[in-house]
């Protein structure tokens, strides 16, 4: 029996050790937010953040977990999706499959936490999140509107 | 109707969370603060198969087509709003099923969803279906006043009394209206009184896209469900010899160990990790598979180059005389390889089968080639099945494919009653795709003593699609798609959207069939992608080597299209084509899926040979833009689709095995390598072009245009990812 916590509320699961975050949090919590995209941290779509750091939740074993961490997915990131970045994604009609989004969303709130005024190099150095519909050039816009938001 | 669209509501439960809400994944309303409610009154019948509108006002917009992406679900949306002249901001949507299509003869008309097609082969009955309930609405409303129809006005939704303050919105008469006969002729709004179509409405489908609560098939979740993981043979062709369940029987979770068909395994369990763990660990033995090696299949291809069996898709004149009194004669081969579609989400289905009944819920982008897929695996009646379909995470063809539909009920049937969700790996997504075809090509022109073409030769060598997915649609043993955006105007009415807008006095363009066994697929673009290779690249080469400028040597052949030559014109002008300022620049344009595309990009190869895009320009003409800023959209992110299969998109075999199993190996472009796009949306009016793919064929022979004139480098081999820009 493991124990996390995951958008504020204790849960507690009974998994194998080697099991990745990603389906700890789609199979056994029930919060599908965080999508399956390559299982090899390649794509990013499922990024959720670990103490407020972005983390790629499908190579990130339940077994590295003390169980006190704040683990927050896109479910948990507002209440009523009043986060900057999803003010901003919906002001842009940023999503086209929106498959992805839910990763890169969180990417990019990760990236706000520890660095709230991301120059363009910045962004491509830090979000590297794969997204087939090529979103990019509104993911930019809407990174750089975030910046100008308030929750 | 409602009521039979609210059943497969009922039936799809999604728990979210540990509190199990329950929600539905189809449109449905929630009564905010201070509003009446109606939760007590029998719900409103439909209008007509297009429309429903509830007692609060709420319209609700079926759409047949699939969304993943493109956002056909609101331009369409958009169409049946403008006929009906309801309050946008009221307008919801659904998915009819095509088990109800087939119930009611199709009365929503074809649900496949490709060949950038969803507004621009639907746009004539949509709108009349939508005008059609307009007409039944007002009516309804002069019917309660008992007065002629004349004397009623009707605007976002509510209809009014003329010379009175009399009004009824359309929630009010809808159940009348339902009762009426529907008129038998529509007239549609003249272009320039639109209101609706041609604004850049935000997505209907944006909100649930930024908090996980939209539902895609891989997070499907109904009572008792379990998980499959499958294994395909991962040589092209191979069988099923032999497989040892009991070596994982007894693993976490594991419930039961199948075989799907003759070529795959899957391992069922409680989550999805344990059922992939366990097919990885099963012990399988696979024989009877296809040894193919495409560095091998290369020899094959060069064959094609110059063989004398190739079909005729486009002859103009006669180019042997003109070869043979050129004063210059230019020639050059370039080559594509495979690719996969790689959408985000990879190939999942889930699926109840019982003896009487089979339900499958799934991303696809044909309903009723899953629903005939389900139906035959179901070993059922085709009316005791059906397909509920999910917004795709992605498509861009793969999804057009139903074969993860067919093992998802091959499965759910070997445990009746149980739901199945069989959820693909990304690495048995990337081995069985169905792959963008293998080509080359040879193109040779002829120039005379003033630098005029005299004659132009394109010979295609490599795999055709239809032979291998539709071979009914040859004709004569050829694949007319091979020669997309090649063909000759004025043929034949159903390709005249797939046509070469340049004039040349003498042309031939030709196909070496050379078909490979790896299986084909309609991948975005199709084959408009390297066919606006072969072609723009090589005018380009042609125009260097006849010492004129690019742009005035396209427009000398584009004289017969001024619709090309105003998008070819535009994106010169914006982008400072022709300006002596040091930049590296190179132009495209391209008609193809109805629509004129062109593009001008700015590049810059730096002295280790490291390549960056810093801008590219790009024009469409799609006749009508039903949503602008959606269009914008769908050409900043072909350029993404088109520009990773330049870089680094590249599947190869060896031994029958596909080489690229995931992102690793076939690379997608990321953030830091998107170029600032800059989208002139140019739509001149009267037709419907496609815009989810036209502009996919220009961005690579752009980039590769500038690459030259960067370098003085030409790349005919793609991807570049392996190729120094810098070396001879």
């Amino acid at each position: 029996m493991a124990k996390l916590k995951v958008n504020g509320k204790s849960h507690t699961v009974d998994v194998e050790e080697d099991t990745p975050l990603l389906w700890v949090l789609r199979d056994h919590i029930g919060l599908t937010g965080a999508k399956y995209g390559c299982g090899i941290a390649q794509c990013g779509s499922c990024t959720v953040h670990i103490d407020g750091v972005a983390v790629r939740s499908c190579v990130y074993p339940l077994g590295a977990l003390s169980g006190e961490e704040e683990i927050t997915t896109i479910e948990g990131l507002s209440e009523g999706a009043s986060h900057p970045v999803q003010q901003a994604w919906a002001e842009l009609d940023v999503p086209q499959c929106g498959y992805c989004q839910p990763g890169m969303i969180m990417a990019v709130a990760g990236m706000l936490n520890t660095n709230p005024n991301p120059t363009d190099e910045d962004i491509d150095a830090e979000i590297t999140n794969i997204c087939r519909c090529g979103t990019f050039v509104r993911v930019r816009e809407g990174i750089h509107l975030a910046k100008t938001k308030k929750a | 109707m409602t009521e039979l669209l609210n059943l497969s509501r009922r039936k799809f439960i999604i728990a979210t969370g540990a509190t199990g809400l329950t929600i539905g994944v189809l449109a449905a309303c929630s009564k905010k603060p201070g509003e009446p409610d109606y939760s007590d009154m029998e719900p409103n019948p439909e209008v007509n198969a297009w429309v429903h509108i509830g007692h609060d006002d709420t319209v609700t917009v079926r759409i047949a087509r699939s969304e993943m992406g493109q956002g056909t679900l609101t331009g369409l949306a958009q169409l049946v709003a403008e006929e009906l002249e309801c309050d946008w901001a009221k307008v919801t949507t659904e998915y009819p099923t095509p088990g109800q299509n087939l119930a009611r003869e199709r009365v929503w008309g074809d649900f496949s969803t490709g060949g950038s097609s969803g507004i621009r082969r639907s746009h004539q009955y949509v709108r009349e279906g939508a005008a059609a309930a307009r007409i039944m609405l007002v009516e309804a409303a002069a019917n309660e006043w008992g007065v002629p129809v004349a004397e009623c006005t009707v605007s976002k939704g509510v209809v009014s009394l003329k010379g009175s303050k009399k009004t009824l919105t359309y929630g009010k008469v809808a159940s009348a209206a339902a009762q009426l006969a529907p008129p038998l002729d529509v007239t549609l709004k003249d272009p320039k009184d639109w209101t609706i179509i041609g604004q850049p409405k935000q997505r209907l489908d944006t909100a649930d896209k930024l908090t996980g609560a939209q539902v895609y098939g891989s997070d499907v979740k109904l009572d008792g469900m379990l998980t499959a993981s499958i294994r395909q043979s991962p040589q092209i062709g191979g069988k099923v010899k032999s497989l040892d369940a009991s070596a994982v029987a007894s693993m976490p979770g594991v419930k039961k160990i199948v075989q799907i068909g003759d070529d795959a395994v899957a391992v069922v369990a409680d989550t999805w990790w344990r059922a992939n763990k366990a097919v990885l660990a099963l012990p399988v033995e696979w024989e009877g598979g296809v040894a193919f090696s495409s560095s091998e299949f290369e020899t094959e291809l060069d064959d094609g180059l110059t063989s004398d069996d190739a079909f005729t898709g486009n002859k103009v004149g006669e180019i042997a005389p003109a070869f043979a009194n050129a004063a210059k004669v230019v020639e050059a081969t370039y080559n594509m390889p495979f690719q996969n579609h790689a959408p985000m989400e990879p190939m999942n289905a889930t699926a109840i089968w019982t003896p009487e009944k089979c339900e499958v819920w799934c991303p696809t982008q044909n309903g009723e080639a899953a629903l005939a897929a389900a139906a035959e695996a179901a070993e059922l009646p085709i009316e005791q099945c059906d397909v509920y379909k999910l917004h795709l995470g992605g498509g861009f063809g793969r999804r057009g494919m139903s074969d993860y539909v067919s093992q998802a009920v091959k499965i759910a049937k070997q445990m009746p009653g149980t739901p199945i969700k069989l959820q693909w790996s990304r690495e048995e997504d990337m081995l069985h795709g169905f792959f963008h075809p293998i080509t080359k090509a040879r193109a040779r022109g002829a120039l005379d003593a003033d630098g005029n073409l005299t004659g132009l030769h394109i010979r295609i060598s490599g795999q055709s699609i239809l032979a291998a997915l539709m071979p009914q649609a040859l004709a004569n043993g050829m694949d007319f798609a091979t020669f997309q955006g090649l063909l000759p105007s004025g043929v034949d009415a159903r390709v005249e959207d797939q046509t070469l807008k340049y004039t040349f006095d003498n042309l031939l363009v030709d196909h070496a069939m050379r078909n490979p066994p790896v299986r084909p697929g309609f991948w975005r673009g199709v084959n408009a992608n390297q066919n606006a290779i072969y072609l723009e690249c090589f005018m380009d080469e042609l125009a260097h080597a006849a010492g004129r400028d690019p742009l005035e040597f396209r427009l000398a052949h584009l004289k017969d299209s001024p619709k090309s030559q105003a998008v070819l014109k535009a994106v010169a002008e914006k982008s400072g084509w022709g300006a002596d300022d040091g930049k590296s620049r190179g132009l495209c344009n391209f008609y193809s899926f109805g629509s004129y595309t062109a593009a001008c990009a700015e590049v810059t190869v730096d002295a280790d040979g490291n390549l960056k895009i810093d801008r590219i320009v790009a024009a469409t003409d799609p006749g009508y833009a039903v949503n602008p800023q959606q269009v914008e959209a769908q050409v900043q992110g072909s350029f993404v689709y088109g520009l990773s299969a330049m870089l680094y998109g590249e599947i190869t075999f060896e031994n029958g095995v596909a080489q690229q199993k995931n992102f690793d190996s076939f690379n997608s472009m990321r953030i830091s390598e998107m170029p600032k796009v800059e989208t002139l949306v140019m739509p001149s009016g009267g037709f419907w072009g496609g815009v989810g793919e036209p502009t996919i064929a220009v961005a690579a022979p752009a980039v590769l245009n500038a690459i030259y004139a960067a370098t003085g480098k030409r790349v005919r081999k793609l991807p570049i990812k392996d190729q120094n820009l810098r070396d001879a």
